[in-house]
């Protein structure tokens, strides 16, 4: 059967793309293979993975969410600002209602106002960044205690904390969505949302869950960011949108709705730092890093079309 | 009609992963006959069909046109051959109007300002309006296709299979699933025009009574494989269906008229304008109550607003004596009732999950009260309900959209049976289901009457609204007409009061 041959070929490219991206760069680079540098590879893409997974569930419900760096960026500048006057904690539960705040009020202007998903967190990306600016002023505020420091930079034998806070994330949120009947109602809302409606689910409670878990998951992301800077400013956090979105067409959750998830994005978010990272160690101009991220999602979009058409 | 053979097809096989769909199947077609093809859900009538129309390409076997072998590997390979379909799911652009699905890769055109081709806005129009009329429908054809009803939508793929040039062969995959008697007749004198031109067709419908008004010659399948081909005239139906599922259904309605319950449902005044009117009406503990009209009498519209899915502007809803009000179909859920929706492949299904994954979906909470997902269980629930309603697919394991149509509305029903529904709405729910199915469909209706529960049954199979209910409704234009009991029924008062002639003794 040549069919299963390239069916095989088809199902496993992106972890094939991944050894090749890897060996590809331990040859060419010898700074690639190093402890700091893979540390650092980890610490970077930990942060993508985080907002990568909000992108992809808002995906899978047949939606788009364009607010996610913005909204890391005002739940982590009001955060930071409470972890230097008040305290860690309050700072912490401040930072993660707003992100939750904002997720939830684009899932009302989607479900219950009847913006498209694009729309309402377009407008929302205007206003929680414009509001992060209000609120810096134009100002940075930098120098966290150490206790605060550990969550974004910390090390456990020699890994960095954000490695186990991904890996935690990860299964809580596999779990979640591949385990529950509150996942398999995500699916079913992506793919058909009045046969899921008409079967007794209530969809507009689970688009605003979505989104406001989204909103949770910028914001977590937001005070490992700042945690890790060591410093937050309102205009952090600009690229994590675009790049979420490449992360999870790369893993291999389409645009349709209703299909792929949060454990294909893992590994399009890897690819994805490790080509930037690669890149930069191989001194590639940014114009060109760009364009071949665009290569790459067109190249993964290619292999799902493919793999699709051989399976019916 | 004459003898003379136009199309032939030789030893045609096809396989599907785990399923053999046609197996060594053979079909001569004469010019300007209706050639009935009757097989149980999953028999293999709709692969053949696909394999003719280029939609499906074949593992073996040969076609004849007009004695000449063809190869047909595409669409577009059939149309120029002249061989039309009308499939048995919609295939139709939601978000464009009638003509621009009508004439979708055909449009006209017209030499516009520096001589390029533009398309030729008031020729499609006029044109379209002309092939609306010869299928019978009233409607504008710059109409949305989402906007229209199931029925509306089932014309609309009638004219745009009639759109096509040099047409010789015509496919009716199951035609007249969605459609109430009025279009009905309109789509049978239609189809005896086209015969009259010469043009032979190939009807599927698992209506055995259109077969005898119909049809010319019948071929049986069975599981994949080919039974004979008789003459209708000479074939009584009980035959036909012995051929069809190997064994005698004596008694396809049975029901055992108990003494009704307490009112479960009760609707007061219901009115939302433009669609229905002062609807009032009841359903008791252990009845089944008929829903019988015509497309767009409002049926389905009441039943949606029922359910929470639609508006309505005034009136009133109890359910047990209480007054409720839905505003939306989780409410209704949780009030117990269940709505299995007419239109399977947009309401019912969720086509891209798996078999299992949709049987179980209007049940998640009853099934997995903690919330978290049990595969073993899923999988032993959907195979339970696979033997019970006899639902043809390999394993509960495939995608739903891999099943036959009348094994996907099994699927639908399977959903609806496994919840803990008092109040169940049933909007055509044998739709496209062979007789051997109905029969054990009816049994199962029955047998939910029988345990207390109220059934609201939308059907436009007027044998099976007179064999099944209790009481019968008659819906004119948004207004429930008539109420029938089961003794005083009559196929004709019945019919007379829903193309609104009210009785006319
Ligand atoms: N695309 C597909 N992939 C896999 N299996 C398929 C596919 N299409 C059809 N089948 C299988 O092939 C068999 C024949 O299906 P088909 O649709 O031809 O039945 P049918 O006679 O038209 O039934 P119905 O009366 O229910 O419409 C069924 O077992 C079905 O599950
Ligand atoms: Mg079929």
């Amino acid at each position: 059967m040549k069919h299963n041959a390239i069916r095989f070929l088809l199902k496993y490219a992106r972890f094939m793309i991944l050894i090749i991206l890897l060996i590809a760069l331990s040859l060419l680079s010898p700074a690639f293979l190093t402890f700091t540098n893979i540390a650092n590879v980890l610490g970077q893409a930990s942060l993508l993975i985080i907002v990568s997974y909000g992108m992809t569930l808002a995906i899978v419900t047949k939606g788009i969410d364009l607010s996610i760096g913005s909204v890391l960026a005002l739940s982590s500048c009001i955060a930071a600002s409470i972890i230097k006057s008040q305290s860690i904690i309050l700072g912490i539960i401040i930072g993660l209602l707003i992100g939750l705040l904002c997720g939830s009020i684009n899932g009302i202007m989607i479900t219950k106002i009847g913006l498209t998903p694009f729309i309402a967190t377009y407008g929302m990306d205007w206003i929680a960044r414009g509001l992060a600016y209000v609120y810096m002023g134009g100002t940075q505020i930098y120098g966290f205690d150490k206790a605060f420091r550990f969550f974004g930079s910390g090390q456990i034998m020699g890994i960095p904390v954000l490695v186990f806070e991904v890996i935690f994330i990860t299964v809580v949120l596999c779990f979640l969505t591949y385990k529950t009947t509150y996942g398999r109602n995500i699916y079913a809302t992506g793919s058909n949302i009045k046969a899921t409606r008409l079967a007794g689910v209530n969809t507009d409670r689970m688009v605003i869950s979505v989104f406001a878990l989204n909103g949770l998951l910028a914001a977590i992301a937001g005070l490992l960011y700042i945690s890790r800077l060591n410093a937050a400013e309102a205009l952090i956090g600009t690229d994590f949108t675009l790049n979420s979105i490449a992360a999870t067409l790369i893993g291999g959750t389409p645009f349709g709705g209703g299909e792929g998830g949060v454990a294909r994005t893992v590994m399009g978010a890897i690819i994805m730092t490790l080509l930037i990272n690669g890149m930069n160690l191989l001194e590639i101009s940014s114009y060109w890093q760009t364009a071949t991220v665009g290569f790459v999602i067109l190249l993964s979009l290619f292999i799902e079309n493919t793999s699709k058409n051989f399976l019916v | 009609m004459s003898d003379q053979i136009i199309l032939q097809l030789k030893g045609i096989s096809k396989q599907f992963p785990g399923v053999k769909a046609l197996d060594n199947v053979s079909l001569d077609v004469r010019k300007g006959e209706v050639h009935v093809l009757l097989g149980e859900n999953g028999a293999g009538k709709s692969t053949l069909m696909k394999i003719l129309s280029g939609v499906y390409k074949k593992d073996s076997g040969k076609i004849f046109l007009d004695g000449k072998e063809v190869e047909i590997n595409s669409v577009n390979d059939a149309e120029n051959l002249g061989i039309g379909i009308i499939h048995q799911e919609f295939n139709l652009l939601p978000h464009r109007d009638i003509a621009q699905n009508i004439f979708l890769g055909k449009e006209p055109t017209k030499r516009g300002p520096l001589g390029v081709k533009v398309l030729d806005k008031a020729t499609m129009y006029s044109k379209c309006n002309e092939l609306l009329k010869t299928v019978g429908i009233d409607l504008d054809s710059r109409i949305l296709v989402k906007d229209l009803g199931i029925a509306q939508k089932q014309m609309v793929e009638i004219a745009k299979a009639l759109s096509l040039a040099n047409l010789k062969i015509l496919i009716m995959d199951e035609p007249t699933a969605t459609l109430t008697k009025g279009e009905i007749d309109k789509l049978f004198s239609i189809i005896r025009k086209y015969k009259s031109m010469g043009i032979s067709i190939i009807y599927i419908s698992h209506r055995m009574e259109e077969i005898q008004v119909i049809g010319d010659r019948v071929t049986v399948l069975r599981d994949g494989k080919y039974i004979g081909t008789v003459p209708v005239k000479e074939t009584p139906p009980s035959e036909l269906i012995r051929m069809m599922v190997g064994r005698e259904i004596t008694n396809l309605y049975k029901r055992d008229y108990n003494e009704p319950g307490p009112e479960a449902l009760k609707v007061c005044n219901l009115s939302s304008r433009g669609k229905f009117k002062d609807v009032n009406f009841s359903v008791r503990r252990g009845e089944i109550v008929g829903f019988y009209g015509l497309v767009g009498a409002g049926r389905t519209e009441v039943a949606k607003a029922i359910f929470g899915e639609d508006k309505y502007d005034a009136g009133e809803i109890l359910i047990n004596g209480k007054k409720v009000k839905h505003h939306m179909p989780s409410q209704a859920v949780q009030n117990k009732m269940g709505l299995l929706p007419e239109d399977r492949r947009d309401e019912g299904l969720i086509t891209k999950m798996l078999l299992k994954q949709n049987v179980v979906q209007a049940s998640l909470r009853k099934v997995f009260p903690k919330g978290i997902l049990n595969n073993k269980v899923e999988s032993q629930i959907a195979t339970k309900y696979i033997t019970k309603l006899n639902i043809a697919t390999p394993d509960e394991n495939v995608v739903v959209a891999s099943l036959s149509g009348g094994n996907q509305q099994k699927v639908v029903l399977a959903k609806w049976l496994l919840t803990d529904s008092e109040v169940l709405i049933f909007d055509e729910p044998t739709r496209g289901i062979d007789v051997g199915a109905k029969a054990e469909i009816y049994e199962l209706m029955n047998d939910l009457a029988k345990s207390g529960k109220a059934i609201m049954m939308i059907s436009s199979d007027l044998p099976e609204v007179i064999g099944l209910s209790d009481r019968i409704y008659v819906m004119y234009q948004g207004k429930i007409v008539a109420e029938f009991s089961h003794e005083n029924a009559s196929q004709e008062r019945i019919v007379n009061f829903a193309i609104g002639r009210g009785d006319t003794l």
